[in-house]
C-alpha cells in the first residue's frame, strides 16, 4: 500500500513539488447513527501537492469531523454515509480497516490541537519520534537518520539532550513541534493540521505556521490546516474553505474569499474580527448556527442573515462559481454590488478625571515560592478602560486576582477610591466586594450549572445587598434585558444556553450590583469571534451607559484597540510599557511590544476586507 | 436557597420542569433507561415489593409452631416448615421489611455523616482537613463488621444502634470519596465567584458545591445501600437483630442451616432474596455511575457535546 507511489518525492532535499492534486475530496456526507441527521454533507475540495487549504469556522461547523474524515475516521456515533476522499486517486474511504491503518500515519498523518495531551508523557522524545517510523516499516530507510533529519525539519536542534527529554520537559512551541514531527516524518502525502497552534503565543504560533508552510512547499505534501482563527489562516493558506452549519458556504483563493467576501457569513465574520490597526465598532452575528437535525429545509444562515428573502427557505443553496470561488448563497450576485460602507471608526480616548479609581501601587505578588508579579503599576481613571495586555505566564490574571482579593499573597498597595484594600476576600467590607466586580474568563466554568439563569443573576443582591427575594428578581431581570437576554432566560440553567449567552449572564451577575470597577480577565478568549465581537460592543456600552470604570485584560493585542483608552503590557509579571492604547500600538517603544505587535497574525488583505465586512455587518444588524 | 424566580413566565419554568430538571431525579430516571439501570431496578423492585407487601398477604402468622420441624413443601406449607415447624413461606414474607427499613436507614445516615465531613475537609482545608480524614483514616483500619459488633458489644444490640454502627462505618468510605469530588469542585470558577460576593463557608457548601455532588452522591448511596444489606444480615445471622421469635432474613439462614438437608427451602429462599437485593442494588448504582460519567450516553449527545467543548486558549 504504502511502496509504489508515483508523487512522492524520493529523495529528502527534492525540489518543490506543486500543482498535481494530491487530495480530492467529493460529496463527503457524514449522519449521526445509521439514520440520524447529517452532520456535514456535500464537502468537496481538492487540495494540490505543496498547497495548504485553511478550513475555517466557528465551533460546531463541522470542521474538525471533516478532518477526521479525511483520515477515514468519524467519532463514535458518527457515520461516513456518502462521498469519497481521494488520496493521489485511492479512494482512503474504500479501503480495508488494515489498508487504512497502514495509511494512517504513514501517508495522512495528523497534529492534534493539544500538544502536551497527544504526545505520550512517560516517553522521551527520541522514542517517541521512532515508535513512529517503527510503526510503519520499511517507509523510510534509516529510521536513525531519519529522526534527527525530521528533528531538523521543524528546527528543534536534534542533540542527545533534546532527544533525552520528556514532553512536559518541553516548552508548548517545542511539543507542537515535536507533534509536527511525528506527523511528518514518515514523509506523508497529505496532513491535517487541527488547530495546532491554538493554546500557544502568537510569537510561537508564527514560527510554527512558518515550518507549517515551508515544509508542505519542499516535500510537496498537501495540508488541511483546520482552524477558527480567520487571521491566522488568512496569513497561512492560498486556498480557503468556509464552514457553516456543517457544509463548506464559500471556497477559494484566500485573497478573493477574505479579500471581497460574498457569503453573508463569510462577510459577517471578517467584520467581527478586531484589528490592532483602526478603532472601530466591532459587529458581531447575532444569534447561533443551528445543530444537526434542526437546519430546516433552506439555507443554514438565513435565521440570521440580512440578506435572506423568502426563496432563502425553500432549498439548500448550491454552489455559485463567482470569480473562481464557490458560494452556497443565492445572492451572492446581487451581494456582490451591493453597497459597503466602512465600518463606523471610533473617536478618540475618553479623557476621564484626574484621580484614579484604583490605582496600584509596587505590587509583587508570589504563588508559594516563585514570584509572579513585581513592582506593578496601574492607574484605571474613572469611567475609562484599561487594557491589561500580555502573553500567558506574564501574569495578567494574577494582577486581576491580586485586585479582586481572590488571591491575597502580595505585597504593596491598591487603593479603591481612596481606600486601601486588604489582600484577602475574606476581610474586605461588603462595600468593597459590591464595587469591584469581577468577571471570569472562562463562562463554561463560571456559572453553576444546577442553578438558573434567575437565581445565579439574583445571587449577588442577597448577599451584597440583603435585598428581599422580589426586589431581587425584579432587578435581575432588568439586568438580563440590558446585557440583551429576554425574559425567558431567567428560567433556564447554564447548559442550555450557548457560550455567548453565557458570558452575558456572567456580565449581568457582575453589573446587577451596580459596581464602579470592573476587571474582565479575558472574556473573550473561549468564545467564536463573532460572538466575541457582540460581547465586547455590548461591554463597550454598558461600561459608556454605567459610568464604569474597566480593567480589560487580554492577550489580544488587535482587541485592545476596539474597547481601551490605555494599555498596560506585561512580561513576566513586570510592566514593560504603558500609555494611552493608539502610543501603543502605532509607536511601541519597548522591543517587546514590538515584537508582540508584529506577530499579531493580520488578513491577508485587512484594508478590503474591512470593506466587504462592514457591509455584511450594517445589514445584519437588527 | 432562592426558588425560581416569580418573573419566570410559566412557559419558560414548564419547559425547565419537563427536561427532567429535578437533578436527583434526572440521574436516576437517566439511569433507569439504560437496559442494566432497569434490570438492576427490576430485579431490587421485586424483592422490596415482596418485603413490603408480604407481611399483609402472608396466609398464616409468622410465629406460630404449625406442624412437624423441617416439614418438606406441601400444598398446605409450599415452602416447608422451619426447626420450629413454622411456616416457612409466612416467615418470608414477614421478615424483609425491618431489614430493608433499617438498611435504608443506615444507609441514609451513613452518607449525610460522610458526605458532611468530606465536604468540609475539603473545602476548609487546613486543620478541619486534617483531622477529618486522620479520623476516617483510622475508623477504615478495621473491618466494617467488626467495627459493627465492637459497638454492638460494647453498647447492647439495640435495633436503632444497628443502624448508627452500620451507618458510621459507611461514613469514612463515603467521606473519602466525597472529597476528592468536592476538591475539584471547590477550585471551579463558580465558586470563586461567591467568594468574591462574600457567601459564608456555610452557605458555600450547602449550596454550590452539595447540588454538583448528586453524581458521586448517588452511586456511593447505590453501593452503601447494597453493603448495608449484607451487613445488617450478616449481623442478624450473627445474632444481633431483632431477637428470635421475629422473621428476620438473616436470622432463618442461621436458624434452619442444620436441616439443610431436610428442607432446603428454609435457607435458600431468605438467602436468594438478599442475593437478588443485593445484586439488584449492585447494578442499579453502577448504571447510575455509568450514566454520570457519561459512558452511556447517547450517541448524538456525544457528538453535540464534543463540538460545543469549550476551547483552550488563553
Amino acid at each position: 500500500m504504502t511502496g509504489d507511489h508515483p508523487h512522492r518525492p524520493d529523495a529528502a532535499l527534492a525540489p518543490p513539488v506543486g500543482g498535481e492534486v494530491r487530495l480530492d475530496v467529493r460529496d463527503l456526507e457524514i449522519r449521526i447513527g445509521a439514520v440520524g441527521p447529517d452532520v456535514v454533507s456535500g464537502i468537496s475540495f481538492e487540495v494540490p501537492a505543496g498547497e495548504v487549504l485553511g478550513l475555517v469556522g466557528e465551533s460546531g461547523s463541522g470542521k474538525t469531523t471533516v478532518a477526521l474524515a479525511l483520515l477515514g475516521h468519524a467519532r463514535r456515533g458518527l457515520r461516513i454515509s456518502a462521498g469519497e476522499v481521494r488520496l493521489d486517486g485511492t479512494d482512503l474511504l474504500q479501503l480495508p480497516a488494515g489498508d487504512l491503518r497502514a495509511v494512517r500515519g504513514a501517508r495522512v498523518a495528523y497534529v492534534p490541537q493539544d500538544p502536551a495531551a497527544a504526545l505520550n508523557p512517560t516517553l522521551k522524545v527520541g522514542t517517541q519520534l521512532r515508535e513512529a517510523l517503527r510503526v510503519h516499516p520499511g517507509v523510510v530507510d534509516d529510521p536513525g537518520s531519519r529522526v534527527l533529519e525530521v528533528m531538523r525539519e521543524v528546527r528543534l536542534d536534534p542533540t542527545p539532550e533534546m532527544m533525552r527529554r520528556y514532553p512536559h520537559q518541553l516548552s508548548g512551541g517545542q511539543q507542537q513541534r515535536v507533534g509536527l514531527a511525528m506527523a511528518f516524518c514518515c514523509r506523508p502525502s497529505l496532513i491535517v493540521l487541527d488547530e495546532p497552534t491554538t493554546g500557544l503565543d502568537v510569537s510561537t504560533q508564527r514560527h510554527v505556521l512558518d515550518t507549517v508552510r515551508s515544509l508542505c512547499r519542499s516535500y510537496g505534501v498537501a495540508a488541511v490546516y483546520v482552524s477558527h482563527d480567520i487571521a491566522v489562516v488568512g496569513g497561512l493558506v492560498a486556498e480557503v474553505a468556509v464552514m457553516y452549519a456543517g457544509r463548506i458556504i464559500e471556497i477559494g483563493s484566500t485573497s478573493k474569499v477574505f479579500g471581497e467576501p460574498l457569503h453573508p457569513y463569510t462577510r459577517g465574520l471578517l467584520a467581527a474580527v478586531p484589528s490592532p490597526l483602526r478603532a472601530e465598532v466591532l459587529t458581531g452575528i447575532d444569534g447561533q448556527p443551528p445543530r444537526p437535525g434542526r437546519r430546516g429545509r433552506g439555507c443554514s444562515f438565513a435565521a440570521r442573515c440580512g440578506f435572506a428573502i423568502s426563496e432563502c427557505l425553500a432549498r439548500p443553496p448550491e454552489p455559485v462559481i463567482i470569480e473562481g470561488r464557490a458560494v452556497r448563497c443565492i445572492r451572492a450576485a446581487e451581494i456582490r454590488s451591493a453597497h459597503t460602507p466602512r465600518p463606523a471608526v471610533l473617536s478618540g480616548p475618553a479623557v476621564g478625571a484626574p484621580a484614579a479609581a484604583l490605582s496600584v501601587r509596587a505590587v509583587s505578588a508570589r504563588y508559594g515560592r516563585a514570584a509572579v508579579l513585581s513592582g506593578i503599576e496601574l492607574d484605571v481613571p474613572p469611567e475609562s478602560c484599561v487594557a491589561v495586555v500580555g502573553e500567558s505566564g506574564s501574569g495578567k490574571t494574577t494582577l486581576a486576582r491580586c485586585i479582586v482579593g481572590l488571591h491575597s499573597n502580595w505585597t504593596g498597595e491598591i487603593t479603591f477610591d481612596g481606600a486601601r484594600l486588604i489582600p484577602g476576600v475574606r476581610g474586605r467590607p461588603r462595600e468593597v466586594l459590591r464595587r469591584v466586580q469581577y468577571i471570569f474568563q472562562n463562562p463554561y466554568t463560571s456559572l453553576n450549572p444546577r442553578k438558573t439563569v434567575g437565581q445565579i443573576v439574583a445571587q449577588p443582591l442577597e448577599q451584597l445587598l440583603g435585598l428581599p427575594y422580589r426586589e431581587r428578581s425584579a432587578r435581575a431581570a432588568r439586568v438580563l434585558e440590558d446585557v440583551s437576554l429576554g425574559d425567558d432566560f431567567a428560567g433556564r440553567y447554564p447548559d442550555q444556553l450557548s457560550g455567548g449567552e453565557r458570558q452575558r449572564v456572567a456580565i449581568a451577575r457582575a453589573l446587577v450590583v451596580e459596581p464602579d470597577l470592573l476587571v474582565c480577565d479575558e472574556v473573550t478568549s473561549a468564545l467564536d469571534v463573532s460572538v466575541q465581537a457582540v460581547i465586547v460592543e455590548e461591554l463597550r456600552r454598558l461600561q459608556r451607559e454605567r459610568h464604569l470604570a474597566m480593567i480589560f485584560i487580554t492577550h489580544n493585542l488587535a482587541l485592545v484597540r476596539s474597547i481601551a483608552q490605555t494599555a498596560v503590557v506585561l512580561r513576566d509579571g513586570a510592566v514593560v510599557e504603558s500609555g494611552p492604547v493608539e502610543q501603543i500600538l502605532e509607536r511601541p517603544a519597548d522591543p517587546y511590544t514590538v515584537r508582540l505587535m508584529a506577530d499579531v497574525p493580520k488578513l491577508a488583505v485587512p484594508g478590503q476586507a474591512r470593506e466587504a465586512g462592514g457591509a455584511a455587518a450594517g445589514a445584519a444588524a437588527p | 436557597m432562592a426558588a425560581a424566580a416569580p418573573s419566570v413566565p410559566p412557559a419558560a419554568s414548564a419547559r425547565a420542569r419537563r427536561a427532567g430538571r429535578h437533578p436527583w431525579l434526572s440521574v436516576v430516571w437517566a439511569a433507569m433507561r439504560t437496559p442494566r439501570g432497569a434490570a438492576g431496578l427490576a430485579l431490587a423492585s421485586l424483592v422490596v415489593l415482596i418485603a413490603v407487601v408480604g407481611p399483609w398477604v402472608a396466609a398464616k402468622p409468622p410465629d406460630a409452631l404449625l406442624t412437624i420441624p423441617y416439614a418438606k413443601p406441601s400444598g398446605q406449607f409450599p415452602l416447608g416448615s422451619d426447626f420450629l415447624g413454622r411456616d416457612v413461606l409466612s416467615r418470608v414474607l414477614n421478615g424483609g421489611w425491618a431489614l430493608l427499613l433499617m438498611a435504608a436507614a443506615a444507609t441514609a445516615f451513613g452518607i449525610a455523616v460522610g458526605a458532611a465531613a468530606g465536604i468540609s475537609a475539603a473545602y476548609l482545608r487546613g486543620r478541619p482537613d486534617s483531622f477529618i480524614m486522620r479520623t476516617v483514616d483510622v475508623i477504615l483500619a478495621f473491618p466494617q463488621l467488626v467495627f459493627a459488633l465492637l459497638l454492638l458489644s460494647l453498647l447492647g444490640p439495640k435495633l436503632w444502634l444497628i443502624v448508627l454502627a452500620v451507618g458510621l462505618t459507611h461514613a469514612p468510605a463515603v467521606g473519602r470519596v466525597i472529597r476528592s469530588a468536592t476538591l475539584d469542585i471547590s477550585e471551579r470558577d463558580y465558586v470563586k465567584v461567591v467568594e468574591l460576593q462574600g457567601m459564608r463557608p456555610v452557605k458555600v457548601m450547602s449550596s454550590e458545591i452539595l447540588p454538583n455532588l448528586i453524581s458521586p452522591l448517588m452511586v456511593e448511596a447505590g453501593l452503601r445501600l447494597t453493603y448495608s444489606i449484607v451487613i445488617i444480615t450478616g449481623l442478624a445471622f450473627l445474632g444481633f437483630g431483632q431477637a428470635p421469635p421475629a422473621a428476620n432474613w438473616g436470622l432463618m439462614i442461621n436458624e434452619n442451616r442444620s436441616g439443610l438437608p431436610l428442607n432446603p427451602w428454609a435457607v435458600i429462599v431468605p438467602a436468594a432474596l438478599i442475593a437478588l437485593l443485593t445484586i439488584g442494588t449492585n447494578t442499579f448504582a453502577d448504571a447510575i455511575a455509568r450514566v454520570t460519567i457519561g459512558v452511556e450516553r447517547r450517541p448524538e449527545e456525544a457528538v453535540l457535546l464534543d463540538d460545543l467543548t469549550p476551547r483552550q486558549s488563553q
